[in-house]
């Protein structure tokens, strides 16, 4: 049962965003000027950290081409949710206005078409972004590329996707309780990636530990991204913590899982 | 008797949180469906009436899944809509008068091709729905045309197709005429009458115009305040609450009040007058009898409008 609805899910969702992208597509100027558009938008953020690095020569310790590293790697794993996930914000409308009731009447699992809905292809530009940030660091940096190094690269990309996705559905659950969260969830993804762009010897401690043990955002990239980069932890623990990363990404998934599932039977629908 | 919708007692009860000064929030319950039991046999055409805010949609919407009750049974077709809602959602259609279930931005064309592959209907049961919906209901010129850029009568026509294309069980109506014109309304019930008599779709249709229920529906079930008030044939309806119907008549001058057996006259101004008598018995006796003894321009009969049968059903009436 569970199985077939993951994979009734994943039909209908492919279905949905072929359609929304095929809609999109009737329109080929109008996407790459939006595409173009957002690369370019999500680019000069990293230019503005680069400005900074004309005055300063470290940041926390760390070189601009590590930032860079940092950067292009949560970049990387906060398209790769926002691409697939990125709709799930328009939630807490849904449920205001009573559409969602309209979703619930389809042989289809809802996170499926809440998160296909208005599936918007032109987010590639921050994965595209992020990419070429990340080409042009590793192209600098001098890493000693052992086995276990080059693993962890996808393993830290794709488990960071899975973190920030957990996220999003965990923040679209919330909004079916507080029907105008979409600003809490922003504060976390948004606001998470932000955090992750910089370096974690800068921020407090208190903080590493929230994100650590809490809110699991440093397994994103920091984790990982330290040891590939060959730099101790400034909490102190063991350099290959950055292997747990898929772990956690599992246990955020399941979280976001089951405060899904909550949402939905707690849903209210709207009068008439 | 292959009942295809059961409920027993089934109850829905609504947390309401209401703001009670600067910062306290008062909790309050409001029992939305307060213990409905009915049954509906296969190929039954049920209208569902009451006062706004009675329960109907709410009714409807367990029977959907989209909410889960508080208490008591409910089977669609011997599934528990809650608990296995996408499984029933293959086998029940529902149309909202108020909000469409198509995807607003895409052409009719592109919903219903979606939906095809959503419920994996097969190509040829595709094509002959679609084919007869478009011809049934005009949608052949709508098409290509955004669901957004379609009028209210024209979106409920393609939402009621978009509900009939895999070939539903049951088929939910919640206000299927709500705001549409005399001629929409026409064709929509014209279409709703055909589909239950060659298709047997058992239909469930809340409303809160009476000429739909007449036109359609054997049975008929009120509900206010979340009970059942009363289950049974429109007939009855009107014979319990001793409803009436009144007929207009427009004479050639200003006459003392009319007086004829069966009916009394209620209202005079003018050369126009209003004869009111019950709804369950003919107008054309007296329509001959005025047509008899007076010198008649016009005339038309008026039907009872819902609320009002309601009320005085619920005021004078016996109830189940």
């Amino acid at each position: 049962m569970a199985e077939s609805a993951v994979s009734t899910g994943l039909r209908a969702y492919v279905l949905i965003v072929g359609m929304w992208v095929r809609s999109t597509m009737a329109y080929r100027t109008s996407f790459l000027i939006m595409t173009l558009g957002n690369l370019l938008a999500t680019g000069l953020d990293f230019v503005a950290i680069a400005l900074m690095f004309t005055h300063i020569g470290q940041l926390g310790g760390f070189t601009l081409d590590e930032v860079a590293f940092l950067y292009g790697t949560t970049s990387v794993a906060f398209g790769l949710a926002d691409l697939v996930l990125g709709t799930m914000g328009r939630l807490g409308q849904r449920v205001r206005d009573g559409t969602m009731d309209t979703l619930l009447v389809r042989p289809v699992p809802i996170l499926a078409q809440v998160a296909a809905d208005r599936f918007a292809l032109r987010r590639l530009g921050r994965i595209i972004q992020g990419a070429v940030l990340l080409g042009w660091s590793l192209s600098r940096l001098d890493i000693d590329w052992t086995l276990d190094r080059v693993l962890l690269m996808p393993v830290m990309l794709l488990s960071g996707g899975a973190i920030f996705g957990a996220l999003f559905v965990l923040g679209g659950a919330f909004q079916f309780w507080a029907k105008d969260a979409s600003e809490v969830q922003n504060a976390f993804t948004f606001g998470g990636t932000t955090l992750l762009e910089y370096p974690p010897t800068v921020f407090g401690k208190e903080l590493l530990r929230g994100v650590t043990f809490v809110i699991p955002l440093a397994f994103v990239n920091w984790l990982p991204a330290l040891h590939i980069l060959g730099r101790p932890d400034p909490l102190g623990l063991p350099a290959r913590i950055g292997f747990a990363a898929p772990l956690v990404a599992c246990g955020c998934c399941a979280v976001a899982g089951l405060a899904w599932r909550a949402g939905l039977r707690a849903y209210q629908s709207t009068g008439s | 008797m292959d009942d295809l919708i059961e409920l027993d007692g089934v109850e829905k009860v609504f947390q309401v949180r209401r703001r009670a000064g600067l910062m306290r929030r008062e909790r309050r319950e409001v029992r939305a469906v307060d213990g409905i039991s009915f049954r509906v046999p296969r190929g039954e055409m049920v209208g569902y009436i009451g006062p706004n805010g009675a329960g109907k949609s709410t009714t409807i919407k367990m029977l959907t899944g989209i909410l889960v009750p508080s208490g008591g049974r409910l089977r669609v077709a011997g599934i528990d809509p809650s608990r296995e809602r996408t499984r029933l959602a293959r086998r029940i259609g529902v149309v909202f008068g108020q909000r469409t279930t198509l995807w607003w931005d895409l052409p009719l064309r592109d919903s219903y091709a979606l939906v095809r592959r959503m419920y994996r209907i097969p190509d040829d049961r595709y094509r002959e729905n679609l084919d007869r919906c478009v011809e049934l209901l005009n949608l052949s010129e709508l098409l290509d045309v955004p669901v957004r850029q379609l009028s209210l009568g024209q979106r409920m026509r393609g939402d009621i197709a978009a509900a009939l294309l895999h070939d539903p069980e049951v088929l939910y109506l919640d206000e299927p005429t709500i705001g549409l014109d005399v001629v929409s309304k026409a064709k929509v019930r014209q279409f709703l009458r055909d589909v239950n008599a060659e298709q047997g779709t058992t239909v469930l249709l809340t409303t809160h115009d009476l000429t739909d229920i007449e036109l359609l529906c054997k049975r008929v079930m009120v509900i206010d305040h979340g009970r059942l008030v009363y289950d049974g044939g429109l007939d009855g309806l009107h014979a319990v609450g001793e409803s009436e119907r009144t007929l207009v008549v427009d004479l050639e001058q200003e006459l003392p009040p009319i007086e004829i057996p069966g009916s009394r006259t209620v209202r005079v101004e003018g050369p126009r007058q209003w004869l009111a008598f019950p709804a369950t018995s003919s107008a054309a006796p007296i329509v001959a009898a005025v047509a008899d003894g007076y010198p008649l321009v016009d005339l038309s009969v008026r039907e009872p409008e819902i609320e009002d049968v309601i009320a005085r059903m619920l005021h004078g009436g016996r109830g189940v």
